[in-house]
């Protein structure tokens, strides 16, 4: 049994004992969930995605020790860092290296770091890792940095977690009609261009600034406006009044492994932030969530119920029937479920 | 239903700038079924027992060629068992004199591994070494 009261207190290993719990899936961990849900709802949930090796581990470093230095006046924020890596679909394990470019945020009590494997999920999250976000916000971390596994064009499922999408590109990864494809460029709140040291760097940012143009209708973005849709079909109040005061995508030029251009993103995450406040979307995006969350949980717990009263002997003729091409899946499908 | 993984922590305490060995068994253990925590070089006993408490592992594998075992694996253990991980087993690898092993072994690793040491026989004791933790 895990204290609930210690994690909210700070203890780190009731903490990360936890998340075990929850990665885990074992019935103590839904009791702490259940009991820590009502402290939610305060963190700044940050994405950081792109594709493997343009540097997002590095970034997200560089981000962590920003936020930690940059408050001289208040409390500095404590951050949460949640790296997920892929499980491997042969063997089921995981080679978790995040961590390797994140030595420089040891010994700092106010971040704490916590690898995941994707576990066979797709989308460049683990099936656990919004809880994870839930378990670290009632923690009392403020800002929760998550780095998806290394994505491609269709891993998007971060844009429904976080708060902020930073999408990472690096230089030379493709000519611009890879910037004009739908996908993970869309759901960018801020575009970084990193390892701005190369030579193609200015052209990498151009190609994504057309990119942008093209896409945007009114000041918003891809993501911005397909949420305001689908909140209009559900009639949800909002404040935003003026589409064309909406977010402007900005593309930062860093160098990630010096530290150059970290200040102005550190600060345009700090906009977004605003922004999403005071336009109301941040309670819109946390409703879609929410609904978005116990969509998933539903369905995980109906497959459960369907597998505990499955016929076995049923399903095993009829799958034999299908491959053998006698029947297809979906007259099976009928008389399965 | 839970869907228990074995999370071995793989670090390197100490100056040593040679992590071949630390890498091979990194990818034995993920080939097993494991997940795998790699931290990189250079770690202090701090870091490293700040790792295993954030990760939450069941075990910890120190790779060390340095010389400096007799002074770096108490040095972890000590700060394991004052982040509260004393359920954490340990093991080294590495290049460590035969008559060293009795001594860190009293000081709580269950096994030390030279070179040329079968990765099957590795993994073979992490999963006894854990039994009582799992149960």
């Amino acid at each position: 049994m895990i204290d609930a009261e210690a994690i909210r207190s700070g203890n780190r290993l009731a903490l990360s004992r936890a998340l075990t719990a929850v990665e885990n899936n074992t019935p103590d961990s839904k009791r702490l969930q259940a009991t820590l849900f009502p402290f939610t709802g305060n963190a700044h949930l940050v994405g950081v995605t792109g594709a493997p090796g343009s540097g997002k581990s590095t970034l997200v470093n560089q981000l962590a020790k920003a936020f930690r230095q940059s408050s001289i006046n208040e409390k500095p924020p404590k951050i949460a860092i949640i790296a997920v890596d892929p499980t491997s679909p042969y063997s089921g394990g995981a080679l978790l290296g995040d961590r390797i470019r994140m030595q420089d945020l040891a010994g700092d009590k106010g971040i704490f770091i916590r690898s995941m494997a994707s576990r066979g999920a797709l989308g460049g999250l683990a099936h656990s890792t919004a809880a994870f976000a839930t378990l670290l916000d009632s923690a009392g971390f403020d800002i929760i940095l998550i780095e998806t596994v290394g994505a491609g064009q269709a891993e998007v499922n971060i844009a429904r977690l976080a708060h902020t999408v930073i999408v990472v590109e690096a230089p030379g990864m493709g000519d611009d009609i890879q910037a004009i494809k739908a996908g993970i460029l869309e759901i960018a709140d801020i575009l970084v261009v990193n390892k701005a040291d190369r030579p193609e760097a200015e052209n990498t940012a151009r190609a994504l600034k057309i990119m942008l143009e093209m896409s945007r209708g009114g000041g918003m973005t891809a993501a911005s406006k397909h949420l305001m849709r689908s909140l209009a079909e559900k009639k949800v109040n909002t404040n935003q009044k003026d589409e064309k005061t909406g977010w402007e995508t900005p593309i930062r030029l860093v160098t990630a492994i010096e530290g150059s251009g970290i200040d102005t993103l550190v600060d345009d995450i700090r906009r977004h932030k605003a922004y999403l406040v005071s336009s109301d979307l941040w309670k819109v995006k946390e409703a879609y969530r929410l609904e978005k969350d116990l969509e998933a949980l539903i369905k995980d717990k109906l497959v459960d119920q369907w597998q505990e009263n499955l016929d076995e002997e049923k399903y095993q003729a009829l799958l034999a029937e299908i491959i053998q091409r006698k029947r297809s899946p979906i007259e099976a499908l009928d008389l399965l479920l | 239903m839970t869907d228990k993984k074995i999370r071995v922590l793989i670090a390197k305490p100490g100056l040593d700038g040679h992590d071949r060995g630390a890498k091979v068994i990194a990818r034995a253990l993920r080939d097993a079924g494991m997940e795998v925590i790699y931290t990189g070089l250079r770690q202090t006993p701090d870091m490293i027992a700040e790792a295993a408490l954030q990760e939450d592992v069941d075990v910890v594998g120190l790779s060390i060629l340095s010389g400096a075992h007799n002074a770096l694996v108490p040095a972890v253990i000590d700060k394991l068992t004052q982040n509260g991980l004393n359920d954490v087993k340990v093991f080294v690898g590495g290049i460590i004199p035969e008559d060293d092993i009795p001594n860190l072994e009293e000081k709580g690793v269950y096994a030390v591994y030279g070179p040329g040491t079968d990765t099957q026989k590795v993994v073979a004791e992490i999963k006894t070494a854990i039994i009582p933790k799992s149960e």
